[in-house]
């Protein structure tokens, strides 16, 4: 158990806006491996929540199978909260955004979860561009079933089985922006300050925010050979910006020389500030985004940071034009025509 | 030849290639036979193709009210020479041929025993028509036309429909009345009209309707409150989202903003379009999804997940054959077993059988009740015949003082006034369903983890022997409550008691029903039925099977799946249950059901059966 949560708590725990404390936040103990990166991601939902002051039964959270599918238990006890089936997290999480459009929608997904089983409905979700957060805890192999390669493993990176991969891996965020995901990032689940931010402000976006969290698997992962263990991530990451996430109701204060930074408003009047590490980033072009990802893999280097977002998105409710009201509080008087109108059909199919 | 007259009792059958408009034309006559006040039902016989192919539809005249398929044809329109020899050799002798004489018919298409109606229609519409697209469209209004004089249908009212059909656009009823003009005037003047089958006007359709199971499911979902579904495209079942898509238009539309109360998912696979129903559903909408059997494979991991989390979940399976691809544009009933227990593990699910589009109307309603009370999926169990075929039923009715039934959720308020820990898995009141909460419901009461692991009744994750057994006996309970509230099934008994019973369900009712009627009119044989409208199975059928030595089963397909699930589910002695089969992708027949119960009951009493008793 990497996080136990301990009995004891200081009486003047901080609280939020809602007058909750981070206590509220949190779920069931881990059960997960101690170190694993997972952990570290429930950690930062449970602070990115805490820190945005979201009434916790505001987050409906949802998940597949997988180690980082389960994961939901652990954060977010308040929340209700949905682990489905392999790979199929973004239908689930779909209909529930089509039921009650006011809700924050979080899935967690594995790589294997993602890449591999639900790859049709991961790029369908993206498509569609449905209001929720994804959140893919990628740590190149497959943990609950103890170890085999995913399609997001790097060529001739070796697991604990000790076989260097064959296979071209699949790259998530490439795919997500080719696809026209309208929010994407990249993230190392050691990296706090860089991970807390970035799920405000993919929580804040309208539309499909996706989010590559690389997360070592310290059992089957975390060995020398591994390209996604915590030694080769820590020496290979490089930020192409700093995030700052600003609720609207708050001011700014960060202060940064003149032209190093951008700051982008969300349509609820959020902002995201940026301190760009590489000039060479543009996070309104998706071809900016896909060249320096492939320049930084070039040089054996994994780009992380906010990579593109589009803060005019729309989604599928506003491009389907439904109801503001949610649709599971509609009642018969708005759903059922009534017997006159039968009649009126009946009276067509005579 | 001296012939006998018939009037409202014969078969007509249209022969068309696929994708030349004949399809409008061909509902043309049915609907005017209709408005006859003539009970009539027409069958599609459709390749699974979109232009080219054999196409064909069977309208069945009967002034009875005798609905199912009949069996042999008495007239048919032969448009099609790929299919002519074929369809010639279908007609019964004293039969009619009508057929484009603008071609000679090749010799060796002659029969004796019948009537050949030759009427060069191609060659009258090209010196009438110069557009080819036009030549084709008024060739097929031209059969009809031929028709009415023919089979003395008032020429009234093939206009009045005519002028229904293209209400605002006025401009194209006059060369469609012209075209049925043509047809009409060419066959009068050339033939002894009207010939040995006619129409004669009755008063046998009271206020029925005519409809297709598809659109009375889709018009369901509307009434019943579904406002989330989640598709992908499978003949025969794509038409009952369009359906509801059409309704959802006219009645769900904020006619200020274009606001829509509704929202329809065309999902990338099947698995994806159950997962959404089941996302929305666990989320407080009511949500359904349609599809075939090959979806209904495809759906059957998430089936397993909602029957165990216990989420509403419909499913409307329009059948047709299978396996595999089979006969993706053929009828019938053999889902029957997939859907009763789809899914891995022990799993059950809730199943209606609908006999007719008046059923598929209310049991689409009905099914969105149960899955909220019960939590659990309920499947809909149609078939291609009923479902994309026009039916004769009694029009549709919706009661306005009924409300949804939501089943057992808690709001805001009770979770607040409760004093005890709330069990998302508790069998509270001892039916066997627990409350569930949607999400969003309190800052931090009755929140809940859905899984598809084992857990206690608070919804902790568990793998307590113990606790996995108690959860699988409450859904047993669960499944013993359903019983008392699916749809009952329908007992008819004979006025003398008899030894023998018929056992039917969905579109076998129609000919099962027809081949009582004649088994007693013809043979003097009488016999009970019962019609099965729903898994849970009633006790009442247990009853029945009981009382009776021998209960035929009538089913549509291959390996008498309803059979088997009867002697599962009630453990009954399999000798007790004789199949009744028919799996060719057409509909059954009345006919094939009167002969064989009257075979098998000749053959039986004058050899003398034994069956085992346990
Ligand atoms: C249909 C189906 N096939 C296979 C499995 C077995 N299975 C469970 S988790 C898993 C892989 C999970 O890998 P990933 O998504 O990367 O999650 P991780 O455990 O690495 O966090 C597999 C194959 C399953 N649960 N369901
Ligand atoms: S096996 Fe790997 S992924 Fe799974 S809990 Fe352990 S460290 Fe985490
Ligand atoms: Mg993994």
């Amino acid at each position: 158990m990497s996080y136990a949560i301990p009995g004891f708590r200081h009486p003047n725990l901080p609280k939020n806006d809602l007058g909750f404390t981070t206590k509220d936040y949190e779920g069931a103990v881990s059960t997960l491996c101690a170190g694993c990166g997972h952990d570290s991601i429930s950690a930062a939902i449970i602070e990115a929540c805490f820190e945005l002051s979201i009434p916790p039964h505001h987050v409906a959270k949802l998940s597949g199978i997988g180690c980082s599918s389960k994961t939901p238990t652990y954060f977010l006890g308040n929340s209700h909260g949905f682990n489905s089936v392999h790979g199929r997290m973004p239908a689930v999480a779909t209909g529930a955004n089509m039921a009650n459009r006011d809700l924050i929608y979080i899935g967690v997904s594995g790589d294997g979860d993602t890449a591999s089983i639900g790859m049709g409905q991961f790029v369908h979700s993206v498509r569609r561009n449905v209001d929720m957060v994804y959140i893919c805890e990628n740590n190149g192999v497959y943990g609950l079933t103890k170890g085999q390669d995913s399609a997001t493993t790097d060529i001739g990176s070796k697991s604990k089985k000790g076989e260097p991969n064959a296979m071209e891996p699949i790259d998530l965020c490439s795919v997500a922006l080719q696809l026209g995901a309208t929010f994407v990032a990249q993230s190392f689940s050691g990296d706090k300050h860089q991970l807390v931010p970035l799920i405000q402000a993919a929580i804040a976006h309208r539309g499909f925010a996706f989010i590559n969290v690389i997360s070592p698997c310290v059992t089957f992962n975390n060995t020398p050979g591994s390209t996604k263990s915590y030694d080769f991530i820590r020496q290979h990451m490089a930020s192409s910006n700093t995030v700052d996430f600003v609720p609207h109701a708050e001011e700014i204060t960060t202060e940064y020389a003149p032209g190093t930074s951008t700051s982008v408003t969300m349509h609820d009047g959020s902002a995201i500030n940026l301190q760009k590490m590489d000039p060479n980033l543009d996070i309104h072009s998706r071809r900016s985004a896909l060249a320096l990802m492939q320049e930084y893999k070039a040089q054996d280097k994994v780009l992380t940071g906010l990579l593109f977002v589009d803060e005019d998105s729309q989604d599928i409710h506003t491009t389907m034009n439904t109801t503001k009201t949610p649709l599971r509080a509609l009642s018969e008087k708005e759903l059922c025509p009534g017997s006159a109108a039968l009649e009126k059909i009946n009276q067509s199919l005579r | 030849m001296k012939r006998e007259i018939i009037t409202n009792l014969f078969v007509v059958k249209f022969a068309n290639v696929n994708g030349t408009g004949s399809a409008s034309a061909n509902r043309l006559f049915s609907k005017a036979v209709f408005r006859m006040g003539v009970p009539v039902s027409p069958k599609n016989i459709f390749p699974s193709n979109i232009q080219g192919l054999p196409t064909w539809y069977e309208v069945r005249i009967n002034e009875n009210g005798f609905l199912g398929r009949r069996g042999g044809i008495d007239v048919v329109v032969g448009m099609n020479p790929q299919s002519m020899e074929r369809d010639i050799g279908e007609l019964e002798r004293g039969g009619y041929f009508v057929y484009d004489s603008s071609k000679p018919l090749d010799k060796k298409m002659l029969r004796d025993d019948i009537d050949y109606i030759g009427i060069p229609f191609t060659e009258i519409c090209r010196t009438e028509y110069t557009d080819p697209r036009q030549q084709q469209l008024f060739r097929n209004v031209m059969y009809i036309g031929s028709l009415a004089a023919l089979l003395n249908i008032e020429f009234d009212v093939l206009t009045g429909l005519i002028t229904d059909q293209f209400k605002g656009k006025e401009k194209l009823i006059a060369p469609n009345v012209h075209a049925l003009e043509l047809g009409f005037k060419y066959a009068q003047e050339h033939f002894d009209c009207p010939i040995a089958f006619r129409v004669e006007r009755r008063d046998n359709v009271g206020n029925k309707i005519l409809i297709d199971g598809n659109s009375a499911c889709g018009l369901g979902a509307v009434y019943g409150g579904a406002t989330v579904s989640a598709w992908y495209p499978i003949t025969p079942s794509t038409s009952v989202i369009d359906a509801f898509a059409r309704y959802c238009r006219r009645f769900r539309v904020d006619p200020e903003t274009g606001e829509k109360n509704f929202a329809i998912v065309q999902a990338e696979d099947e698995l994806a379009a159950i997962g959404m129903v089941i996302g929305a559903a666990w989320n407080g909408a009511r949500a359904f999804t349609a599809t075939s059997g090959p979806g209904v494979s495809l759906m059957t991991e998430f089936l397993g997940l909602a029957y165990f989390a216990e989420v509403p979940t419909v499913l409307i399976d329009v059948q047709r054959a299978g396996p595999s691809t089979g006969m993706p544009t053929r009828t019938q009933q053999s889902d029957v077993l997939t859907c009763a227990y789809a899914s891995h593990g022990d799993t059950r699910h809730i199943c209606l059988y609908p006999s007719n589009p008046k059923e598929c109307f209310e049991f689409t309603a009905t099914a969105l009740d149960l899955a909220d009370r019960l939590q659990t999926p309920v499947i809909i169990l149609s078939d291609l015949d009923l479902g994309m075929n026009d039916n004769m039923c009694d029009p549709l009715e919706w009661d306005d003082t009924r409300t949804y039934d939501r089943g057992k959720v808690f709001t805001a308020e009770d979770l607040d006034a409760m004093e005890k820990r709330f069990g998302r898995y508790l069998d509270v009141d001892g039916d066997g369903i627990p409350y569930r909460t949607y999400p969003g419901t309190h800052p931090t009461k009755g929140s809940f983890f859905t899984r598809g692991t084992s857990k206690d009744e608070y919804a902790v994750y568990t793998e307590a022997g113990e606790k996995y057994v108690a959860n699988m006996d409450r859904l047993l309970r669960k499944w013993d409550t359903a019983k008392k509230l699916v749809p009952a099934p329908v007992i008819r008994k004979t006025k003398q008691p008899c030894t023998i019973g018929v056992v039917y369900f969905g579109t076998s009712e129609a000919p099962t029903l027809e081949a009582l009627y004649h088994l007693e009119d013809l043979h003097g044989i009488s016999l009970d039925s019962l019609g099965i409208k729903a898994l849970p199975f009633a006790d009442e059928i247990a009853d029945f099977i009981e009382a009776h030595d021998y209960v035929f089963v009538v089913e549509q397909n291959r390996d008498a799946q309803m059979r088997s699930l009867l002697i599962s589910e009630f453990d009954i002695c399999p000798d007790q249950l004789v199949s009744l089969l028919h799996y060719d992708g057409s509909p059954i027949t009345a006919r094939q059901i009167r002969r064989e119960i009257r075979d098998w009951i000749l053959r039986t009493t004058t050899t003398p059966r034994r069956r085992g008793r346990k």
